[in-house]
C-alpha cells in the first residue's frame, strides 16, 4: 500500500541553528518526487525527517493523513536507499534482501519467494550468494534497492543513491530506478544535487535553497518557466541580462523584443528595470534583425557547438547551435543573434519573482 | 538515532556508569580523602607538607619527570624514522623485522631491564668482555641512563605501531606532489610527513609518557640510588620498615594531578592539529640505492639487535647450569626444574586472571564504545569522560586506591582474585574503549539506519549488523589486551597474595633474590606464552594487523 505524504510547516533545528525554517509540500500517492538543490540546501535533512532519523521541531509530516512525527523509523514502513548503499557487509545478497522480511516475521517460504522475485526485478539473481565486497558499486546499489522495495514499503526514500557511481553507470541505474518505480508504483522521494538526473526520473521536482522550497513543478515547467532567477540559473545553463521592460516590449542591448507570454497582472508600471534569462539554445544566428555580437571562442561537442560571444555593451553570452556541416565560426566573426521569444523568461529586478504566465500553473503536475 | 530516549541503551549506559562510579570514582575519592588525613586522624595538609619538605620525596618526582620526558622524546624520535623506513624503503627480511618488533613490544618491560643487567650490569658479559679484552670500562647501566635506555627500547615499538598505522593513511601522491615542487628527502619527512601525522605522534607520545611514568619494574631493578615515584609509592605502602598509607595516598594524588595536567595539555594541542586523511594509493616500499639503502638497513637492524639481543640472552642463560646464584659452565634444564617446582600455580593464575579480565573488558568496551559514539545525551557524555580516567591513573596509584577502599566489609576485596581482575579491567578498559570507538566510527551509521528502516529493533540492529562488523577489529585489539595483562607488573605487585601470584610477580621476586637462572627460565616460559598467543591469533585470523 503506497501513501500520499503531506508536509506542513516542518521545522528542523540543530542546536540553535535553524536549518529548515518551515517547509510545506504535498506528495501524491505513487508519485516520483525529487528534492533537488545545491549542497547544504536541506534536502537530505528533510528526507531524514520523513524517514524518522531526524527529529521534527515544528509542523507535521503525515502519511495518508496520519501524523508520523513521533513514530520510530522502523514503524513507518519505509524503504530507504542510502548514498553509500549501506548494504550489510557480512551478509550475502540474499540475506541482505531478506533482512527486512525476517523482521516482519514473514514465513520462510514466502521470504524465499519474494527475495527471488525482487532479485529478478532488479537483475541481481546471479549474485544471490555473494558478499557485498564481491560486487561492483552498481550491483551493490541494486541490492540496496531490492532490500528497500521487497518489504512493500509505503514510501521509498532515496538519498543521492547514484552519486557514488561513475557517469555511465549513473545513467543506466537511473533508468533502471525509473523503470522499477513504474513497475512497483510506490510513492518515492528522491534526493539529488544533479539536475539532469532529477529531470530524468521525476514526476515532479522541488528545488530547494537555504531550507526553503523555491519551485515545485514538473521537470518541463521548472526548466522552461522557472519561478525565480535562482531556479533558472540552477537548472541548466542560462544567460542573464539587465534589461528594460515597458508594457510587452523588452529592450535588450538596443534591440526590442515583443513578448507574448508575460503575466499582465504582475508587470511593473511604466518603464522598469528587469532581469531576463535566455538559455544558450534559445538564441539563433540570423542574417536579419537582432542583437549584434562578436564571436570570442567556440567548443565543438559533436551534437552541438557552443559559441562564446560579446555584445556591444560588453556582456558575454553563451550560444548553443546544432552542429552544421559548414565551417565553425572563427573568433572575431560578427554575427546577429535572434531569440526564440516565447522561451524568454523575465524576472523583476531582484530576480525573486517571475513575470511570466503559467509559472504557478506548472505546479499542478 | 539523534534522540536520547529511555530505551535499552539508556539502561545499559546507566549500568556501566554505576560500575565505573563504584569501582573507579569511589576508590579515587577515597584515595584523595585518605591523603588529607594525617597520622593522628585529623584533616590536614600534613602529608603534602611532608612530601614537599624533603628532597628524598619530591626528588623522586623530579627523577620520574626526567626519565619520563627523556623516554618520551627519545622513543618518538627513534620510532618515526623506523616507521618511515619500514614503510617507504624495501628492507630485506621486512616481514621478520615486523614480527621481531612486535615481539619486543609484547615482552614484559622489567624483563628487558633484567636482561640488560645480565649483559651490561656490573658482572654482565659485555662489561666483562670489554674489561678483559680492552681494559675498557663501559658506561654504567644503572641509574638514569640505564632506565632511559631500557624504557626507550621498550617504547619504540609502541610508537612504531601507531606511526605505521598513520602512514598507511597517507596518500603517496602527497609525497609525489612535494617532490614535484622540488622538495628533498629530508624535508619531505620534516615538512610534510611529521606535521600530517602529528595527531598520531602526540597520541603515541602520551601513551609512552603514561606508561613510562607508571613503570615499576625497570626503575626498581636498575634504579639503585635513582628513585622514581612508583618505587616510592611501593616502599611507602608496602615497605618493611614503616608504612604510611596516608602519605602513600598523597603521593598517588600528586602523580594523578601531574598526569592529568599532561593529559589535558596533550588533548589541547592535538585537537588543534588534526587532519582528515585517507589514502587511495598508500605509500609502497621502494627499493633504495647506495648509501641511502645501507643507512636504512643499518638503522632498522641496529634497533632490532638492541631490542632482541637481551631477550635472546635471557633465553640462552635459562639453559645454563647454575651453582647457587651463579651461572657456571655447561648446559642443562636444571633452571626449568627449579622454576616449575617454585612457581606453584602462577601460570594457571596468570592465564585465569587474564582470561576473565579479557572477557569482561571486551563486553564492557563494546557496549561503552557504542554508547559514546552513537548516542547523545547526558549518560553518553558523562560516560565518555569517565572512560578517560584510567588513562591518568598510573597502575600503582590505582592499586593503592583499590586496596584502601575495598579492604573491609561489606566489600572486602583485598587478597582476592577479584581485586586483581578489577585492576586489570580498569587499567586496560580505557584503551579498548578507545580502539573500539575508532572501529565503530568506521562502521557507517547508514548501515544501522538501513536495518532500523527495515524494521529491526535497536538491539537486533546492534547484534546482527553492528557487532559482526566490529568483531574482527575487536578481536585483534583483544590480543594486545591479553598480552598486556599477561605481562603486567606494577599493579599486580601491590595486589597479589600467595594464592593470586602471577608469573610476572614470580619472575620479579626471583630476580630480586638473585636467582637469575630461575628468573631466566620463567621469563622464557612467559615469552613463549605471549609469542604463542600472537601466533595463534595470526593463524586464526590470517590478520597481520594488531590494533592498540
Amino acid at each position: 500500500m503506497s501513501v500520499a505524504i503531506s508536509i506542513r510547516g516542518a521545522v528542523k533545528r540543530f542546536g540553535g541553528v535553524t536549518v529548515i525554517p518551515g517547509i510545506s509540500a504535498e506528495i501524491e500517492d505513487g508519485e516520483f518526487f525529487t528534492l533537488l538543490g545545491p549542497s547544504g540546501c536541506g534536502k537530505t535533512t528533510l528526507l531524514r525527517m520523513i524517514a524518522g532519523f531526524n527529529s521534527i521541531e515544528g509542523g507535521t509530516v503525515s502519511f495518508n493523513g496520519n501524523v508520523v512525527n513521533d513514530l520510530d523509523p522502523g514503524k513507518r514502513n519505509i524503504g530507504m536507499v542510502f548514498q553509500n548503499y549501506a548494504v550489510f557487509p557480512h551478509m550475502s545478497v540474499a540475506k541482505n534482501i531478506a533482512f527486512g522480511l525476517e523482521n516482519r516475521r514473514v514465513p520462510k517460504d514466502e521470504i524465499a519467494r519474494r527475495v527471488d522475485e525482487i532479485m529478478r526485478v532488479v537483475q541481481i539473481e546471479a549474485f544471490r550468494d555473494r558478499l557485498p565486497s564481491q560486487l561492483s558499486g552498481g550491483q551493490q546499489q541494486r541490492v540496496a534497492l531490492a532490500r528497500a522495495i521487497v518489504i512493500n514499503p509505503d514510501v521509498l526514500l532515496m538519498d543521492e543513491p547514484l552519486s557514488n557511481l561513475d557517469a555511465k553507470l549513473r545513467v543506466e541505474m537511473r533508468n533502471a530506478i525509473k523503470e522499477i518505480q513504474n513497475k512497483v508504483h510506490i510513492t518515492t522521494i528522491y534526493v539529488t544535487h544533479d539536475q539532469e538526473e532529477a529531470m530524468a526520473v521525476s514526476d515532479r521536482i522541488a528545488v530547494l535553497k537555504g531550507g526553503e522550497i523555491q519551485h515545485v513543478g514538473r521537470p518541463q515547467a521548472i526548466y522552461q518557466r522557472p519561478a525565480n532567477l535562482f531556479v533558472s540559473t540552477f537548472i541548466g545553463r542560462t544567460n542573464v541580462f539587465e534589461c528594460e521592460l515597458e508594457g510587452d516590449a523588452l529592450t535588450l542591448c538596443g534591440s526590442v523584443f515583443k513578448l507574448t507570454e508575460l503575466d499582465a497582472g504582475r508587470l511593473p508600471p511604466g518603464r522598469a528595470r528587469v532581469r531576463a534569462s535566455i538559455r544558450p539554445e534559445e538564441f539563433f544566428i540570423t542574417d536579419g534583425d537582432g542583437v549584434r555580437a562578436v564571436i570570442d571562442d567556440s567548443i565543438f561537442l559533436g551534437l552541438n557547438t557552443h559559441y562564446f560571444a560579446s555584445l556591444a555593451d560588453g556582456s558575454r553570452v553563451e550560444i548553443v547551435q546544432e552542429s552544421t556541416i559548414e565551417e565553425i565560426l572563427k573568433p572575431g566573426a560578427e554575427i546577429c543573434l535572434g531569440v526564440k521569444q516565447q522561451k524568454i523568461n523575465v524576472f523583476d529586478e531582484s530576480g525573486g519573482l517571475s513575470l511570466m504566465k503559467g509559472v504557478l500553473g506548472g505546479d499542478a503536475g | 538515532m539523534t534522540r536520547a530516549r529511555r530505551d535499552a541503551w539508556f539502561f545499559i549506559g546507566a549500568g556501566i556508569l554505576i560500575l565505573y562510579s563504584v569501582f573507579l570514582l569511589y576508590p579515587l575519592i577515597s584515595l584523595l580523602a585518605k591523603s588529607l588525613i594525617d597520622g593522628s586522624g585529623n584533616v590536614s595538609w600534613a602529608n603534602f607538607h611532608k612530601f614537599f619538605s624533603r628532597r628524598y620525596y619530591y626528588g623522586a618526582v623530579i627523577n620520574s619527570l626526567k626519565v619520563t620526558a627523556a623516554v618520551t622524546v627519545l622513543s618518538v624520535a627513534a620510532a618515526i624514522p623506523l616507521a618511515y623506513i619500514m614503510n617507504a624503503v624495501k628492507i630485506r627480511f621486512a616481514g621478520a623485522v615486523q614480527i621481531l618488533i612486535l615481539i619486543s613490544m609484547v615482552s614484559p618491560p622489567f624483563i628487558g631491564a633484567y636482561s640488560w643487567i645480565l649483559l651490561a650490569g656490573r658482572n654482565g658479559v659485555v662489561t666483562n668482555f670489554f674489561k678483559s679484552a680492552f681494559g675498557l670500562k663501559l658506561p654504567d647501566i644503572y641509574g638514569f641512563g640505564g632506565i632511559a635506555l631500557v624504557l626507550t627500547l621498550q617504547m619504540i615499538p609502541l610508537v612504531f605501531m601507531y606511526v605505521s598505522g598513520a602512514l598507511k593513511n597517507v596518500d603517496s601522491s602527497i609525497f609525489e606532489a612535494a617532490e614535484s615542487l622540488g622538495c628533498g628527502n629530508v624535508r619531505k619527512v620534516t615538512a610534510i610527513l611529521v606535521p600530517m601525522i602529528m595527531p598520531t605522534i602526540l597520541a603515541s607520545g602520551l601513551l609512552v609518557f603514561m606508561r613510562a611514568l607508571a613503570d615499576f619494574g625497570t626503575p626498581m631493578l636498575l634504579g639503585e640510588g635513582f628513585r622514581t615515584v612508583p618505587a616510592l609509592i611501593y616502599n611507602e605502602f608496602m615497605g618493611e620498615v614503616s608504612t604510611d598509607k596516608g602519605f602513600a595516598a598523597a603521593i598517588c594524588v600528586m602523580v594523578v594531578i601531574f598526569a592529568t595536567t599532561v593529559f589535558i595539555a596533550q588533548q589541547y594541542v592535538s585537537h588543534r592539529k588534526s587532519f582528515q586523511t585517507s589514502a587511495l594509493n598508500p605509500i609502497e616500499p621502494q627499493k633504495a640505492r647506495g648509501a641511502r639503502n645501507i643507512l636504512a638497513h643499518l638503522y632498522v637492524y641496529t634497533y632490532v639487535v638492541l631490542a632482541m639481543a637481551p631477550q635472546c640472552y635471557v633465553v640462552y642463560t635459562s639453559f645454563l647450569n647454575t651453582s647457587g646464584r651463579l651461572f657456571v659452565k655447561g648446559y642443562s634444564l636444571e633452571s626449568y626444574r627449579v622454576a616449575f617446582s617454585k612457581i606453584g600455580n602462577s601460570i594457571t593464575n596468570t592465564i585465569f586472571l587474564a582470561a576473565v579480565s579479557l572477557v569482561i573488558i571486551v563486553i564492557i568496551a563494546i557496549l561503552t564504545a557504542y554508547i559514546t559514539v552513537r548516542r547523545r545525551g547526558t549518560v553518553a557524555s558523562v560516560l565518555n569522560i569517565t572512560t578517560m580516567f584510567p588513562y591518568i591513573v598510573p597502575g600503582s596509584a590505582l592499586g593503592i586506591a583499590l586496596l584502601l577502599t575495598f579492604n573491609k566489609p561489606p566489600v572486602l576485596l583485598s587478597g582476592t582474585a577479584a581485586i586483581m581482575i578489577l585492576s586489570f579491567v580498569i587499567r586496560r578498559l580505557a584503551y579498548t574503549v578507545r580502539s573500539t570507538a575508532a572501529l565503530l566510527q568506521q562502521v557507517s551509521v547508514s548501515t544501522e539506519e538501513a536495518a532500523i528502516s527495515l524494521g529491526a529493533s535497536q538491539m537486533k540492529t546492534f547484534f546482527r549488523v553492528t557487532l559482526p562488523a566490529l568483531l574482527p577489529g575487536v578481536f585483534s585489539g583483544a590480543v594486545l589486551t591479553w598480552i598486556t595483562i599477561l605481562t603486567e607488573l606494577s599493579t599486580s605487585i601491590l595486589l597479589f597474595v600467595a594464592t593470586t601470584r602471577t608469573m610476572t610477580v614470580a619472575i620479579y621476586t626471583e630476580v630480586l633474590r638473585g636467582n637469575y637462572g630461575t628468573a631466566a627460565a620463567l621469563s622464557t616460559v612467559l615469552s613463549m606464552i605471549t609469542i604463542a598467543s600472537l601466533l595463534i591469533f595470526y593463524k586464526l585470523t590470517g590478520n597481520k594487523e594488531i590494533t592498540m
